[in-house]
């Protein structure tokens, strides 16, 4: 029998596009990667960017509103507002990002092991997730920071047992409902090992979802950071953190309103940033939603 | 008399981004009352548009091109919306694939008949009265049990009876059943097609059948369209369709299904080829790529519908009266 | 011609609700009888069909043949091997393919068709030589350009998806295919390519397929053999053209006749079968059929039948059948 009689003259459709191709032409999701990119390179390059020391004090200079020396302004001890907020990106980021980054891997793995694992492990780890998510936040911070002293690991300890809990749900739940999907099926009637369906069939299809969650609580972690800093409970002084800026300009604000004001512009857009991204990142890596596009 | 229900050189495309898609091109067919009229084609042939067409509920991305559909002379697509939803409550009915998606799931199914009736006015008792009696004619033997359940507790069969029982409340002047019977079983299937040819005596509009199973319109129907990329390519009383098709698509498609072959074959027809991109349609004649009887003509230039008597026609360069 | 796999008295139960329960107090769990007394044996190079009305048992059976659904009772064999160990079902997998209904869903939506259909080569450890090559050549096999090893599995049509559903089910030349209604969702003139490049393989190949499907039409043309299921029991089994001509069991011969015809002359008034499937919690008493059965006796309400040769490599389970006069 001829096979060259069965080729198909069907042609081929054209290729969808990338996520990041998608990704791209979404103009929330470009302006969220735009200015999350421009707070990552603020913080990679702080040093060259900033254009005085962040931590010289002088004195003499205390209280500039914005002009062309200091464009932010200085601050009570005279220290260049921008250049603290600049080394402030470097913490924010520096924290936020360490942090839902361990927590995401921390989670990705406890689910994939309760979602995939067996029973009893699977019942464990879920008592244990719901135990953590059940504590409330803040307060749960505050003692743990009263144990260990305030700093950064400590903010990061907290901010890495505080979401990993949610992580974890939302892998296991992802991973539950895939485990009995047809392709993860055919890939045991292939003969494959457990770990290979988990590395190779699970994991890529549950990250999406894991990924935007990250992208969104990065603000969250932004602000907890912030708000736990003007609480003096976060980054000490002198270190510039963009809590503890926003904490010295509130007690000068009648005398230095602009203060205030110059450390809320990063919060707020590196916060949009992030949340644009995150969204942007929903609808790119949706293979649903990317069909219908290319319908 | 003019018939119940006529579409009017009907043509519709889709707005995409790689420029519109053609999904219907100058379809046009007619149905008295009392007729069943089937509409088979593969899958992209426009047969579900033209289906979403006949009950007013093109989607929001589709645009009317050119022609109309008419029931009862009024033209059902230039109507405003509201007037449109009335018209598909009362006079246009429809069946579809998957009964589970007619129902809402958190409604029992007699919230749900019995609130169909809406507008006849009736007592909420005589509402389930009606209800009740109209489950039993479709075959449902406990209609008050069946009332009580949910959409999900019944079987796929006994729902597709239940959606049959929902859309003949109204007594509608026009139902349009889509795939009725392709989500079930042969033996479901047998039953829902005696249930819809049963019915036909009852109802006193036209029944359009849409589907892609040549034995589903051969057990059902009276009349029927044959379409191709987005055209009626023949139309036919059942019986000269299945005994005298005249387009050579008609003939490859009944010749490909298995169902006809008498005999077992090793190797199964296929009709070699796809159907064309209706984004960029092809000037000549749609199956021509395909078709074992082309000529440089069908490929030029588009065919004429050729009139073979005076209920069959079929749109090809080949077919002489 | 050998077996290549060879089925005896297989019973598949379910446990029922909770497990835990019971097995606390120790007590057996309820359980839900799923198949039972199953006894059909493919032979090489044959294709055998496999049909019956969903809830019948039909897919149940191709996932207890793989070891996906653990058997309560009776033997299996892969060519004269006993199956049961996980390592037995470990190396059927290498030797056997299963095709999925839906063929699209059944590729990981995140790989490449070329990774894909040579993935059975990374997980068996068998050579492939160049990966790229060898996809190149396995999609050729199939009848589709080696472009298509570039693309995702959403990106495919229906009759693309189920090709290269193939070309991965026979990457390590199985010695047995099983396909769950490898047609369904396809237009007819696509179908008819699909099951043609299945038979050329097979020829060619010497593989063995079992075909699930409720397409009777389909099955008729296609197959050597068939077994018909109702209620997890095979109730007829035999040669395909024979059963199709005379029926010994009343529920295929109502499958049969419940078949539209695409022939308004031959339009059938009255109903070939009346009823639903019963519930697998409610299993009739005496012959399962019975209630649906038009030719149903005293006899069948009571006692259940046994299955009875009707010629060589012909059985039904029924009262009534007849043997074939020989």
């Amino acid at each position: 029998m001829s096979f060259a009689a069965e080729e198909i003259t069907e042609e081929l459709p054209p290729p969808g596009r990338s996520a990041l191709g998608q990704l791209l032409r979404d103009p929330m999701g470009m302006t969220g990667a735009i200015l999350v990119i421009t707070f990552i390179i603020l913080a990679i390059f702080a040093p060259l960017l900033a254009p005085y020391d962040p931590i010289h004090i002088d004195v003499r200079h205390k209280f500039q509103p914005p002009n062309l020396a200091h464009w932010a302004g200085t601050d009570q001890l005279g220290r260049d507002m921008l250049s603290r907020l600049i080394w402030g990106a470097r913490v924010a980021l520096g924290i936020s990002m360490t942090a839902t980054g361990i927590a995401g891997v921390l989670g990705l793995l406890l689910g994939l092991v309760a979602g995939f694992g067996p029973r009893w492990l699977d019942a464990v780890l879920v008592l244990f997730f719901d135990s953590f998510s059940s504590l409330p936040m803040i307060m749960f911070a505050l003692a743990v920071i009263t144990v260990l002293g305030p700093g950064i690991p400590t903010l990061i300890l907290v901010i890495v047992l505080v979401s990993v809990p949610g992580y974890g749900r939302l892998i296991r739940a992802q991973t539950l409902a895939l485990k009995g999907a047809d392709y993860i099926q055919a890939e045991r009637t292939i003969g494959a090992s457990s770990a290979r369906i988990i590395l190779r069939h699970l994991l890529p299809n549950v990250v999406g979802p894991l990924v935007i969650l990250l992208s969104m609580d990065i603000p969250v972690v932004i602000m907890l950071e912030a708000g736990l800093s003007y609480l003096n409970l976060g980054v000490g002084p002198p270190t510039p953190s963009w809590g503890n800026i926003l904490y010295d300009g509130y007690t000068s604000l009648r005398s230095a309103p602009y203060m205030v004001i110059a450390a809320g512009i990063p919060l707020v857009l590196c916060t949009l940033g992030f949340t644009f991204l995150g969204e942007g990142l929903r609808d790119a890596l949706d293979p649903k939603l990317k069909l219908r596009a290319a319908r | 008399m003019s018939a119940l229900l006529e579409v009017d050189d009907l043509s519709v495309a889709y707005r995409a981004e790689g420029g519109d898609v053609a999904a219907l091109r100058g379809v046009s067919l007619t149905a008295q009352a009392g007729e069943v009229i089937g509409i088979v084609g593969e899958s992209g042939c426009g047969k579900s548009t033209l289906a979403a067409a006949l009950i007013a509920l093109l989607d929001a991305n589709a645009d009317v091109t050119a022609g109309e559909v008419r029931l009862n002379g009024r033209d059902i697509l230039s109507l405003h919306e509201d007037a449109r939803r009335k018209l598909r409550g009362r006079d246009i009915a429809m069946i579809f694939q998957d009964p589970m998606t007619a129902f809402s799931p958190v409604l029992t199914m007699g919230d749900q008949i019995i609130d169909f009736q809406q507008h006849t006015g009736l007592s909420r008792a005589a509402r389930r009265e009606r209800a009740r009696q109209m489950l039993l004619k479709v075959g449902i033997a406990d209609a008050d049990l069946c009332l009580r359940r949910y959409p999900h507790e019944l079987s796929g069969g006994m729902r597709q009876r239940a959606a049959v029982a929902a859309a003949l409340m109204a007594n509608p002047a026009l139902l349009v059943a889509d795939e009725p019977t392709t989500a079930l079983d042969v033996t479901m299937e047998a039953q829902i097609i005696h249930l819809l040819r049963s019915l036909r005596t009852e109802i006193n509009g036209a029944i359009v059948i849409v589907t892609h199973h040549l034995g589903v319109i051969g057990e059902l129907c009276d009349r029927v369209y044959v379409m191709y990329a987005g055209q009626v390519v023949e139309e036919a009383p059942v019986d000269d369709l299945y005994h005298a098709p005249r387009h050579p698509y008609t003939r490859a498609l009944i010749a490909c299904d298995p169902g006809a072959i008498a005999t077992r074959q090793g190797v199964l027809p296929t009709i070699p080829g796809r159907p064309p991109d209706l984004a960029a349609p092809p000037p000549g004649c749609s199956f021509a790529p395909r078709c074992p009887q082309a000529d440089a003509t069908c490929r030029s230039t588009a065919p004429p519908r050729v009139r073979v008597s005076d209920r069959q026609a079929a749109l090809c360069h080949k077919v002489v009266p | 011609m050998t077996a290549v796999f060879d089925i005896e008295a297989l019973q598949v139960d379910l446990p029922l609700g909770g497990a835990l329960w019971p097995r606390l107090i120790g007590k057996a769990a309820p359980r839900l009888n799923i198949l039972s007394d199953i006894t059909l044996s493919i032979a090489s190079g044959e294709s055998l069909g496999l049909v019956g009305e969903s809830g019948s048992g039909k897919t149940t059976l191709a996932r207890a043949m793989l070891g996906l659904m653990p058997a309560s009772s009776g033997t299996m064999r892969f060519e004269g091997a006993p199956l049961g160990s996980r390592a037995s079902f470990t190396a059927l997998r290498r030797q056997t393919a299963l095709m999925f209904q839906d063929p699209v869903a059944s590729l990981s939506p995140r790989m490449r068709v070329g990774a894909l259909v040579t993935e059975p080569f990374v997980i068996h450890r068998e050579p492939m030589g160049n990966r790229r090559e060898r996809a190149r050549e396995l999609l050729e096999t199939v009848g589709l350009p080696a472009a298509i090893a570039e693309r995702f599995p959403h990106e495919l049509s229906g009759g693309q998806a189920r090709r290269v559903c193939v070309a991965r089910a026979l990457a390590l030349t199985p010695r047995l295919v099983l396909a769950d209604e490898p047609t369904a969702g396809l237009d007819v003139s696509v179908q008819g390519e699909v099951l043609n490049l299945m038979s050329g393989l097979r020829d060619r190949l010497n593989l063995s397929f079992m075909i699930i499907s409720h397409n009777l039409a389909m099955v008729r043309h296609v197959t050597d053999r068939i077994a018909i299921m109702y209620l997890g029991r095979l109730v007829e089994s035999g040669p395909t053209a024979q059963v199709f001509a005379n029926p010994r069991h009343p529920y295929t011969a109502s499958l049969i006749a419940a078949e539209p015809h695409p022939d308004p002359r031959r339009r059938r008034d009255d109903l070939a079968i009346k009823g639903e499937i019963p519930s697998l919690l409610q299993r009739p008493a005496g012959c399962e059929f019975h209630t649906r059965c038009p030719r149903a006796t005293d006899r069948c309400r009571v006692e259940p039948p046994a299955l009875r040769a009707i010629a060589p490599g012909w059985q039904a389970r029924c009262h009534l059948a007849e043997p074939e006069p020989t």
